[in-house]
């Protein structure tokens, strides 16, 4: 395993292929997520960014290539959108103990350290007001948010978020972002964030991977503060974010960048 | 007509324990049926239970134990047919129940003196309760208590959201097939009260009367438990006071809870 600072990744990506059918999704994919470092992967839809988290979270199996985990490696996922059945009666405070879904004797013993977590947790997300309200009747930012409490509550060593700010406006991006920031800073946790905007991505991004099939080019954004321009046009309110300059020869992958 | 009820006859006596074992298993398995808007799926199994009787008057099998057989069997069927998902699982259900169904009917065909059984299979019959069936219901029951004690928490998981169930280490295939295994068998056995036709009511009417009610899954169960004991022992009564049909009876039961439960805000 490559090494980075003599420090192992959590998860590394080798040479992944994968295809459905005759359809070519991955190919040729090689990267890796260290403790402490959050990546962004960007890419257009039907880029494979989906198919590529499923092989990381081992729901799929790849074609080829191999993914090397760090021994008894825990993920935290927040997935895109959850379907829920409005059905299923469920407070937030039942979802998150959910997490731990030991059997009913196990639960018991349990129930009093997962309630302090659960409600820590609610607190430094700011959602401590949404503990009792039934999930269904909860808006898509608070329920956004409660997914973002699910994947963290069990204190893992690597965070995958799928879209995490899909859906909300920029003024809960920014928020959102800052608590990504804030948990993964306690953390100290990896963080794989999935973002289809293909220029604005986190500002704490230490990589930005951009996929279309295979990896076009990866590099760190550049700063939005120090771009005068952006400020002129959008206003200011994204101290999070920062945009991503594509390196990469445009007739080779062919996603426009909106430009 | 009210002696009857003071001095309950042996028949009535079983009837009402099993129909009262039925309607405990039930509420459990019921609510998940809800909740994972499994209903067609329940009626598949039922009407498959039809081929097991067929079967069981061909070679002279005791019918219970060939209608556990076959339905058994076909869950085991849709259920690996559903993960290699050639075809939309409302397909598949709409094949198998009607296949076995029409093979069912078919072999029924062939033998004379069948028009009594059927109409016993089709809506319940409180008579043909016996003592075997009381001792499978236990069993079942002990099967049920056992599993949901482990895996409610983790069945609870994958009917909201299978993906994270997975990357929880939940092992989904494994405790979706108990779960088919358990209801394949309470439908089995309740055919006996309720008939063929109506099996399926007796696990989603409760279950959707009780979700007006509830704040948590837990509550839900509760309250459909109550709900199920509550019709059984109404449609029981009903039937042996009234001669109406015994499995309508507890239906139209727990429909009247249901329609009382949508007054509710």
């Amino acid at each position: 395993m490559p090494q980075k600072n003599n420090i192992l990744p959590l998860i590394q990506a080798t040479n992944v292929f994968h295809s459905y059918g005759n359809r070519q999704v991955l190919t040729d994919v090689s990267f890796a997520i260290y403790p402490n470092e959050v990546v962004t992967l960007i890419g257009p839809n039907g880029a494979g960014k989906s198919t590529l988290l499923k092989i990381l979270l081992s729901l799929e199996k790849s074609n080829k290539g191999t993914i090397e985990r760090k021994p008894n490696l825990t993920i935290g996922f927040m997935p895109q959108k959850v379907h829920l059945d409005s059905s299923l009666p469920l407070t937030v405070v039942r979802f998150l103990q959910l997490a731990n879904h030991s059997n009913i004797f196990n639960n018991f013993y349990q129930k009093k350290q997962t309630n302090s977590t659960i409600e820590q947790t609610l607190i430094e997300l700011g959602i401590l007001s949404l503990k009792n309200r039934q999930l269904k009747s909860l808006s898509g930012g608070e329920f956004q948010r409660v997914l973002f409490a699910r994947a963290i509550i069990k204190k893992p060593q690597l965070l995958i978020l799928d879209e995490p700010v899909q859906g909300v406006d920029v003024q809960g991006q920014t928020e959102l972002y800052h608590l990504i920031n804030k948990v993964k800073d306690r953390l100290k946790c990896g963080v794989l964030m999935v973002s289809h905007d293909l220029h604005i991505v986190m500002k704490s991004t230490n990589k930005v991977l951009c996929l279309n099939q295979h990896l076009c080019c990866s590099g760190s954004p550049s700063s939005i503060s120090v771009n005068l321009e952006f400020q002129k046009i959008f206003g200011t309110g994204f101290e999070e974010v920062a945009i991503y300059e594509h390196h990469h020869n445009p007739d080779q992958c062919d996603h426009t960048h909106g430009d | 007509m009210f002696n009857i009820i003071l001095n309950p006859p042996t028949f009535l006596v079983m009837a009402l324990i099993g129909g009262l074992l039925i309607a405990i298993i039930a509420s459990p398995l019921g609510i998940f049926m809800v909740w994972q808007k499994q209903s067609y799926f329940g009626a598949t199994l039922a009407h498959s239970a039809l081929l097991g009787v067929s079967l069981s008057l061909l070679f002279d099998l005791n019918p219970t134990l060939a209608i556990i057989f076959v339905s058994i069997s076909i869950g085991m069927i849709l259920f690996f047919l559903e993960q290699k998902s050639l075809l939309s699982t409302d397909t598949l259900l709409g094949i198998l129940a009607h296949s076995s169904l029409a093979f069912g009917l078919i072999i029924l065909s062939f033998q004379p003196s069948v028009q009594v059984d059927l109409m016993n299979y089709l809506f319940g019959d409180i008579l043909s309760i016996n003592q075997l069936d009381i001792i499978l219901l236990i069993s079942l029951l002990v099967a049920v208590l056992i599993y949901f004690a482990n895996y409610w928490n983790q069945l609870l998981n994958l009917t909201l959201n299978k993906e994270l169930a997975k990357i929880d280490g939940i092992n989904i295939k494994n405790v979706q097939l108990a779960y088919i295994l358990l209801l394949a068998l309470l439908i089995s056995l309740a055919i006996k009260i309720v008939g063929i036709l109506l099996i399926t009511s007796l696990l989603i009417i409760p279950a959707a009367a009780a979700h007006k009610l509830a704040k948590s899954p837990e509550q839900m169960l509760i309250y459909s438990l109550v709900i199920a004991i509550i019709s059984v022992t109404g449609g029981l009564l009903a039937s042996v006071m009234q001669d109406t049909p015994t499995g309508p009876s507890i239906v139209v039961c727990a429909t009247l809870i249901f329609l009382a439960s949508l007054i509710k805000k």
